[in-house]
């Protein structure tokens, strides 16, 4: 089946997946287009983190479809090494390899998936790491590095098999505050050069700076998708706007 | 930048000089007065209380340990059997005459053991990770490394021994060795691969299953991840329990001399019924020792080290 309009990356078309006989989605659907940020909030258990892991083919889905550039990639045995080859993910736990350097976990997708060579590969993950602000960092083991230098380089482990689009599984929520800000640099960073990119996030007010569109999942559903502007300031449904303002008392607490 | 502090053994005095600056740093102290950074303070008189207290600690270790060793000593060689005891286990006519034997028969041993150790790693590493694929093809492989491990694990190693030194050589068949000395180093192979594999399997399993995702999300495959991510964790984790099983395979060799290889306790045991004295015995025990003292302190320093390096880091390593 082909995309609805041109320019579509991603299309969930009802998507259903419970864990057991406990329900998680209960058909989403959400088209991202190229160069689009979608930004995925909701409540804790609202199905974020399952959707993206489901678009990841980590998790697999029990009814609808997730269609990658039009064709269904969902289906029981597809390729999902080759999906994965386009899609980048980047979880809250950073989920590094531990026994290996930085550079290390940076280079083994783009050698052993992409097949490059060890100099080719090596030289695009330092480039990359030293775009990012790590090129020192390059030699050291994960567990040297801070939280947000961790997630960093997660983050160029995945840019580095140059993916079509990028999942963030919210990326900050294992941070010490302070180590919030430079990795949401690197996601700004990341819509100027154009990523195609959907981020579940906790953080709305970088949700409503950096998103094209923000859709609002809750219980299992899109209850919600519109401009940040529109979302943030003119939600029209009665469950968005108690989420926001539930959100917005337990900042000022 | 990393401003991580990993207080580390000797770090007590610039954990000192931490705590000061913490609560402003942390933003809880916003009604106190501004403080000004100090640069690291020692404050000598604590220092030197801290250093009294660990010399005197060691100085009463030492000196009880010397009490203790002393007192043992006297009690044994005063007691009233001791003269008999020295002459037959203890005795340097017999000592000098058994050496060259026990060095002899002690290569045996060695052998035995430096060969079977790697056969061992390889043929447990494999069961191990057989009896994690899911390939369906691949079932029946499953399906023998799993009783593989139970029905080894559950024999005796000295009865395993006897089956193959003495069963297998006697089918007669064509090209099979009938040295006694193979099928028993094959039966420690055979015992002692299946407790690794159990060690191995384990290794395996304590690997979080989030390390699969990550593999898997970059595009590996199966066996990508096993080989590139999992294992090279799991084996760094299992070096300690492996090394136990080393230093237990080194002593089992010794089970082999129920086939007659005259490896060292066999070769301690014709001499002592020749020469009805125990000085043998007491040399075949510290050839073993002088093998498995050093190894126990190895594969103690090596947890240590482990266990030292993933509390500094606070993670799991």
């Amino acid at each position: 089946m082909s995309s609805r309009h041109s320019g579509v990356v991603l299309e969930i078309d009802a998507v259903h997946k419970a864990f057991g006989d406990k329900p998680v989605l209960r058909g989403v659907s959400l088209d991202v287009d190229e160069h689009e940020v979608v930004a995925l909030i909701g409540a804790s258990g609202s199905g974020k983190s399952t959707l993206l892991r489901c678009v990841d083919l980590l998790d697999p889905i029990d009814a609808g479809a997730i269609r990658l550039s039009g064709e269904d990639v969902s289906w029981p045995g597809y390729d999902a090494n080759a999906v994965r080859r386009q899609v980048g993910i980047v979880f809250q736990s950073f989920n590094l390899f531990p026994h290996l350097s930085v550079l290390q976990n940076v280079t083994l997708g783009p050698r052993k998936v992409l097949k490059h060579s060890k100099a080719e590969a090596e030289s695009e993950g330092a480039r990359l790491l030293t775009r990012f602000g790590l090129g020192e960092r390059a030699a050291d083991f994960p567990d040297q590095l801070s939280g947000g230098q961790q997630q960093r380089v997660a983050i160029v482990r995945a840019l580095a098999m140059k993916p079509t689009i990028m999942l963030f599984d919210e990326i900050t929520s294992a941070l010490d505050p302070e180590l919030v800000g430079e990795v949401l640099d690197v996601v700004r960073e990341l819509k100027d050069a154009g990523l195609t990119m959907i981020l579940a996030t906790h953080e709305m007010s970088f949700a409503r700076e950096i998103a094209t569109r923000v859709a609002f999942l809750d219980k299992g559903v899109v209850a919600e998708v519109g401009e940040p502007a529109q979302i943030f300031g003119d939600p029209q449904e009665e469950r968005t706007k108690q989420f926001l303002l539930r959100v917005q008392q337990a900042g000022r607490a | 930048m990393d401003d991580r502090v990993h207080p580390g053994p000797n770090t007590q005095l610039i954990e000192l000089s931490y705590e000061v600056s913490r609560p402003q740093e942390r933003g809880l102290a916003q009604r106190m007065e501004p403080q000004a950074a100090e640069p690291l303070v020692v404050d000598r008189a604590r220092r030197d209380i801290i250093a009294r207290r660990r010399r005197r600690d060691v100085t009463v270790a030492t000196v009880s340990t010397v009490i203790f060793f002393v007192v043992l000593g006297v009690v044994v060689v005063t007691s009233p059997g001791w003269p008999a005891v020295r002459e037959t286990f203890f005795n340097p006519v017999d000592a000098k005459r058994v050496w060259p034997e026990l060095v002899d028969a002690f290569k045996i041993t060695l052998l035995l053991f430096l060969t079977a150790e790697p056969a061992i790693l390889i043929l447990g590493l494999a069961i191990a990770v057989l009896r994690g694929v899911t390939a369906p093809i691949l079932t029946p492989i499953r399906l023998v490394a799993t009783l593989y491990t139970d029905i080894v694990r559950g024999v005796p190693t000295i009865l395993l021994i006897l089956l193959f030194g003495f069963g297998i050589p006697a089918l007669n068949l064509q090209g099979m060795p009938d040295s006694v000395l193979f099928w028993g180093w094959m039966a420690l192979v055979v015992s002692y691969s299946a407790y690794v594999a159990e060690v191995f399997r384990a290794g395996l399993e304590s690997v979080h299953p989030s390390q699969v995702a990550a593999a898997r999300a970059l595009g590996l495959n199966r066996m990508q991840g096993l080989r590139y991510v999992v294992l090279p964790q799991a084996v760094r984790r299992v070096i300690p329990p492996l090394l136990n099983d080393f230093i237990s395979l080194q002593k089992d060799t010794a089970l082999v001399s129920v086939l007659g290889v005259v490896e060292i306790l066999n070769a301690a045991q014709i001499d002592t019924s020749l020469n009805f004295n125990y000085t043998a015995f007491v040399f075949a025990a510290a050839f073993f020792i002088a093998i498995t003292v050093p190894l126990a302190r190895y594969a103690d320093w090596m947890a240590a080290r482990r266990r030292r390096r993933s509390e500094s880091y606070g993670g799991d390593l």
